[in-house]
């Protein structure tokens, strides 16, 4: 008897999902991203208003006065969707964990420079209240809103930024003692230096339109902080009593390169749709960048003392420059 | 001129991959396979991380394509940044 081996090659009868393969002009097999982000926003059949908004249905792109055609151009170029962002950050935290266990299997935390510890835990707790209104700032964007694409993204920055809080919580922790949070918080309630910082965050609580808030909070108070923080005040830091405290903020060094490079794709996307959107940018990003600089001062102040306003300078500068590639017009 | 091929397990990341290899060679050929996606080019195949990340979104490894490889013919030169496959004359 003889048997004859052939292959039979069996074509499936779609690559992807019609939507998708709308939007990618072609049956083509399509990205996870793409898949699980495109046209994933609920867009009709809602039954009525909500009674706490009437103005606008329950989810509706009108909530921010910028416009665009097509809500879900605004990409994330890290394509995050869930699977890929908890692998991402699971990658990251082992990193940021074994810096934790080295500092503390060596005993780094109690050998530490005096000075430079005193001068890290004032600097360094206090703004673990910063990353909590963030996190509530990232809640909201999702929230409130429009196209998948967009408000993945968010969400996953306010959820990172409620593990910055934890890092920064443990730092305290590892520096000195529980009564260091205690007095973190002291700090953040009343100290003069905070109070500029604090009313900013408060304030960005408040903000009604969704994507002013995330010009605010992801591209310019997260852009300057994470650079005059984990860059500048680090440097100084780690030449005065060496990297202890870099190693103890690797995670939020890591993720604000990893964030920045979303936020410039979205900026430079939502500025190129029309110029209305450009304007409208550039105001919002002229006014936060405004309050910004002027509420990081005196805690630029706290940790440099002379040399703050000139590290402040290059943070700000920093976005500027990247808000120039992005194409605002900077005043 | 004959051609160089490289071969790849079908997966997430490969898909990546396929894209960057299409985008830099433009005489390719795809042949997509049960399982596997073939590549032919007459002559010379570029594979460069600079088009890989772009498509996956994340910085990568160029070694990292070896986890995906099932075979490949040219003869080989590889750097950071590139991958080549050609047939040295």
């Amino acid at each position: 008897m003889q048997i004859d081996l052939r292959t039979v090659s069996i074509t499936p009868l779609r690559q992807t999902y019609n939507h998708i393969a709308e939007r990618l002009g072609a049956d083509k097999p399509a990205s996870r991203y793409i898949e699980g982000t495109m046209n994933v926003q609920p867009d009709a059949n809602f039954h009525y208003r909500p009674t706490w908004d009437p103005q606008h249905e329950l989810f509706d792109p009108r909530r921010t006065r910028l416009v665009m055609r097509d809500w879900y151009a605004l990409k994330d170029p890290r394509q995050f969707y869930y699977g890929a962002y908890t692998q991402a950050r699971a990658r990251m935290q082992e990193v940021a964990e074994a810096d934790f266990e080295f500092v503390e299997e060596r005993g780094l935390a109690d050998r530490y420079d005096d000075a430079a510890r005193r001068k890290a835990l004032d600097f360094y707790v206090p703004l673990r209240h910063v990353a909590w209104g963030a996190n509530m700032n990232g809640a909201y964007q999702c929230a409130y809103g429009y196209g998948t694409a967009i408000t993945q993204p968010c969400l996953y920055a306010g959820m990172d930024q409620l593990g910055i809080a934890q890092y920064l919580t443990r730092l305290g922790l590892l520096l000195g003692n529980q009564g260091e949070l205690e007095a973190g918080k002291q700090a953040w309630l009343q100290a003069p230096a905070w109070q500029g910082l604090r009313r900013l965050v408060e304030d960005t609580w408040v903000l009604k339109d969704w994507f002013e808030l995330f010009v605010a909070q992801n591209l310019v108070l997260d852009g300057v902080l994470f650079a005059l923080a984990y860059k500048e005040v680090d440097q100084v830091l780690s030449e005065q009593a060496g990297p202890v405290v870099s190693m103890l903020t690797r995670f939020q060094a890591e993720w604000g390169q990893d964030a920045n490079k979303w936020v410039d794709a979205v900026m430079k996307v939502a500025a190129a749709e029309s110029p209305e959107n450009k304007e409208l940018l550039s105001h919002w990003y002229a006014h936060w960048r405004g309050r910004v600089q002027q509420a990081l001062a005196p805690i630029a102040e706290l940790a440099l003392g002379a040399a703050g306003a000139d590290a402040l300078a290059r943070s700000v500068a920093a976005v500027d420059g990247r808000m120039n590639k992005a194409g605002l017009t900077l005043a | 001129m004959s051609n160089v091929f490289i071969a790849f397990q079908k997966n997430e990341d490969s898909r990546a991959i396929v894209n960057a290899i299409l985008a830099d060679n433009p005489g390719a050929i795809v042949s997509d396979q049960p399982a596997m996606v073939k590549i032919d080019v007459p002559g010379h195949l570029v594979v460069r991380k600079a088009t890989i990340e772009e498509e996956i979104g994340r910085a990568f490894d160029l070694q990292e394509m070896q986890v995906h490889l099932i075979t490949m013919s040219g003869n080989v030169d590889e750097t950071d940044d590139e991958f080549t496959l050609t047939w040295h004359q």
